[in-house]
């Protein structure tokens, strides 16, 4: 077990360097100079380019503008935004904000999506199977910048119940209504996946024999059926989480949130390299880690699973 | 969501906060102010606007748009200062402005002004702060600003890869704590004007220790200083007690509030979260949904700036008088104004924008509707082929550019099609490299509210802002002539000769002049939007 986790921590570093060499180069390419459009109707003047080309390494080629970010990134400088901002604490800013939201997303869509699911699941068809089919074809249909604002329009400047807005430094509370705005997607998904995945696993070999062993049935669902069929629904909760680390940009904008997702869109407007590589290898990071876990729950719910 | 802070740097460039109480009061009938709030007015109030997230350092001369500017320009106060809905210059910090032939200026400033820091403000803090600016290892942003004051060119050579043979212009003599003079280029009568732009603030003496940790924690001697800064979250100032001009400010603490999105902005400004934004998102304009939204809480203005459609000579085929008449004539302006940008922009019909000294009515002859002879002129023209308009499609830029290829498209039977780029910084890459293959927006908005303004960054051989590539020797020779007349009202009689001239070619034709509407809250009683789409910050009451 611990070589497993070893052996998968180190591969994180092979993925790291990918992963950033592949973003900076992605963001490099993307074509314009990043300051025809800082003085606006007139032409930049040249000392300001020379200054700020000197300043971002932005003469250099690919590979030794690379490396030079990578140096610095080492030493734990994360770099600097055009307009002179620390990307380090920009980020440092933004990430608590960030994984705040997406854990009030995920613990929304694990508890409303599971419970919907698990409930369909066992009862088949019926008024609650039907009510849960329309409402998660509704919500799975919406885009999410449709929910954020009808959310904010109706509960916030409508009824007046939640801000429209959220704080400088949003605490859970403040976050519930993106959350759920963030998050409904996913419970649809997720409820639809727990419901079949029950629905399959009820008449599975080992529940009959559960049963016929006479065991419970709170102990038949909650311990056999449960266990199993939650795997494929955790597999996707744990990458849900990591999706929506990165995933936020609309929910930010609706609920103006000051998180990564703007941070990224932001610095992919403004072509920095440093923001956006900065952003992307912790998101990498980030996602890594997460399916690490999954795969070691799998272990823990499902002993046929072993890691040796 | 960026286009308003992108968009131009003209739109925002400016000077500080300018109107005195004496005429906010005036102000107040003249439209530009709004009020209709009742409650107590609360001194100590803070007043939250709408912001975007600052594009460079928060040093005057590095800041020329509007994210920067309306912190910047709320803690730095200049010589001049421009006042009501013409933007009346006045000397704000400077006690005289005096000068025999508009090429040496001699500049008294008043005594007793203080930096945030408690240092005097001295003759010496305006000439470093120019030459800091002008100085081409420093490269800031609006360097171009000084380059009329003799000595530029040592500090700032043509040549990229030359180095500056001194980091002082010999046009900036200190003469007394009190005094300086500044010698210029050549003559140039709208200088005293032009040092109301953000460039030309001082700076304190502990900025040239260390001009990084400054712009962490700018110190300025403006009506507000700086309190704190988080980055893509807010910007706050407070009201500055010993600010000794006269555009003091009425409340206590300024919140400058960083939105990724005007739509939410918006919606705040509505649930009286927010207490003012300068412009109002598409949605609320379809339709004139703001009308209803907003009743007694609408904000207008009138900005000092100009939109026009660019026709580049060096596009084959354009090069042709009688095409541009006929696409200008075929521009049904009243129509679109009225339906597609729901009256927050009124037609345009010269190349000056409405309220500037030296507008006149009806200088575009060829900017009315005239299908007939639009037609004849077009058949003339003998243009074969697919007429285009590129602009950034963003922030509403698209709509009435659509709208009027399609006005186009109907009065010549022409095909015209609106060409969008990404985004505004690619948008400006065309332009300013020479690359359009078709016509192109060209907007305008005044850095300092002068005619000249109007013409020479825009219309002069080689202007900074020349989009159509246009060149009229006579014109070149007029603007020359205007910029060295000493008296104001002999130069704004010339200019407007060479904006005849400019009227009679066509390089770009003028469309629309944007009112300006803006929105305040329910707790702000009276708010003023200046010339630069900026609130005006010393018009401002809030209620308790």
């Amino acid at each position: 077990m611990i070589r497993y986790v070893l052996r998968r921590l180190l591969q994180l570093i092979p993925v790291f360097f990918g992963a950033t060499f592949l973003i900076y180069t992605l963001v490099w390419a993307v074509p314009g100079d990043p300051f025809s459009g800082k003085c606006g109707q007139t032409a930049c003047p040249q000392a300001y380019i020379d200054l700020m080309t000197q300043k971002f390494h932005l003469n250099d080629n690919l590979i030794v503008q690379y490396f030079k970010y990578l140096g610095s990134l080492l030493t734990g400088d994360w770099g600097e935004t055009f307009n002179g901002n620390s990307v380090g604490e920009l980020i440092g800013n933004a990430y608590p904000i960030t994984l705040r939201l997406a854990l009030i997303a995920v613990l929304i869509e694990a508890v409303i999506g599971l419970t919907a699911g698990v409930l369909t699941g066992l009862r088949g068809k019926g008024f609650l199977d039907n009510l849960v089919l329309v409402s998660t074809t509704f919500l799975i249909s919406l885009p999410v910048f449709v929910t954020a604002i009808v959310l904010q329009i109706v509960l916030g400047t409508e009824l007046g119940i939640i801000d429209t807005s959220v704080s400088d430094n949003p605490g859970f509370g403040e976050l519930i209504v993106p959350g759920i705005a963030l998050g409904s997607l996913s419970m649809a998904y997720i409820a639809r996946l727990t419901r079949t995945s029950i629905a399959e696993n009820r008449h599975a070999d080992y529940i009959r024999t559960a049963i016929a062993k006479g065991q419970p049935r709170s102990r038949v669902v909650g311990v056999h059926l449960l266990r199993n069929s939650v795997i494929p629904v955790l597999t996707f909760l744990g990458t849900d989480l990591g999706a929506l680390m990165g995933g936020a940009i609309v929910t930010e904008g609706v609920f103006n949130i000051n998180g990564l997702g703007g941070l990224i869109f932001r610095g992919i407007q403004n072509r920095e390299s440093a923001t956006v590589t900065g952003v992307v290898v912790l998101l990498v990071l980030v996602y890594l880690l997460m399916s690490l876990i999954v795969d070691l729950l799998y272990a823990v719910l499902d002993p046929r699973i072993r890691y040796d | 969501m960026e286009w308003n802070m992108r968009r131009s740097r003209r739109l925002w460039g400016a000077a500080a906060v300018v109107t005195t109480l004496s005429l906010v009061l005036t102000a107040c009938g003249g439209g530009s102010s709004s009020s209709g709030s009742a409650g107590e007015v609360d001194p100590n109030g803070t007043f939250t606007v709408y912001g975007t997230e600052p594009q460079n350092t928060l040093i005057p001369s590095n800041t020329n748009e509007l994210g920067g500017s309306k912190a910047v320009d709320a803690m730095f106060a200049e010589l001049v200062g421009f006042k009501g809905d013409n933007a009346q210059p006045f000397n704000e910090m400077a006690e005289s402005i005096t000068t025999p032939d508009s090429k040496v200026y001699d500049i008294k400033i008043k005594q007793g002004w203080k930096f945030h820091d408690g240092t005097e403000v001295k003759a010496k803090n305006f000439v470093d702060a120019w030459n800091y600016g002008a100085y081409a290892p420093n490269g800031q942003i609006n360097t171009d600003f000084y380059s009329n004051i003799q000595g530029y060119s040592d500090v700032h050579p043509e040549d990229k890869n030359a180095k500056p043979a001194t980091d002082k212009m010999s046009g900036l003599v200190v003469k007394g704590d009190y005094e300086f003079q500044v010698t210029l280029n050549a003559p140039f009568s709208v200088f005293e004007t032009k040092i109301g732009y953000t460039a030309f603030a001082p700076l304190p003496d502990v900025f040239f220790k260390d001009p990084k940790a400054f712009a962490d924690h700018p110190i300025g001697n403006g009506p507000m200083k700086f309190v704190s800064r988080t980055p893509n979250t807010d910007i706050k100032l407070t009201r500055f007690d010993d600010y000794k001009g006269q555009d003091k400010v009425k409340f206590k603490d300024l919140n400058i509030k960083i939105y990724a999105s005007q739509e939410t902005a918006y919606q705040d400004l509505l649930s009286n979260k927010l207490d003012f934004i300068e412009t109002l998102p598409p949605s609320a304009l379809a339709g004139s949904k703001y009308k209803t939204d907003l009743k007694d809480n609408l904000v207008t203005g009138h900005l000092l700036g100009i939109s026009t459609i660019a026709i580049p000579y060096y596009v084959p085929g354009y090069d042709n008088l009688n095409l541009r008449k006929a696409i200008s004539m075929a521009i049904d302006r009243t129509q679109i104004t009225k339906t597609v940008m729901n009256d927050t922009y009124v037609p345009a019909d010269g190349y000056i924008s409405q309220g500037i000294p030296g507008y006149r009515p009806g200088v575009c002859e060829f900017c009315k509707f005239d299908p007939a002879q639009a037609k004849t002129l077009f058949a003339q023209s003998g243009f074969k082929g697919k007429l285009t308009i590129a602009s950034n499609a963003d922030g509403g830029r698209k709509e009435p550019l659509v709208a009027a290829c399609n006005s186009i498209k109907n009065v010549l039977g022409v095909e015209c099609d609106f060409v969008p780029a990404t985004d505004f910084g690619q948008w400006r890459s065309i332009v300013t490299g020479h690359k359009l293959t078709g016509m192109g927006r060209s907007d305008w908005s005044a850095d300092y509210p002068s005619i000249e303004d109007f013409l020479n960054p825009i219309y002069k051989t080689g202007a900074s802002s020349n989009d159509s590539v246009y060149s009229n020797p006579a014109v070149d020779k007029l603007l020359e002539q205007a910029d060295a007349t000493a008296d104001k009202d002999a130069a704004v009689k010339i200019y407007q000769q060479a904006e005849d001239l400019v009227a009679k070619d066509l390089p770009s034709i003028p469309v629309w002049d944007e009112k300006g509407v803006a929105a305040k809250s329910k707790h702000t009683k009276t708010v003023g939007l200046d010339f630069r789409r900026r609130a005006d910050y010393s018009s401002v009451e809030v209620t308790k």
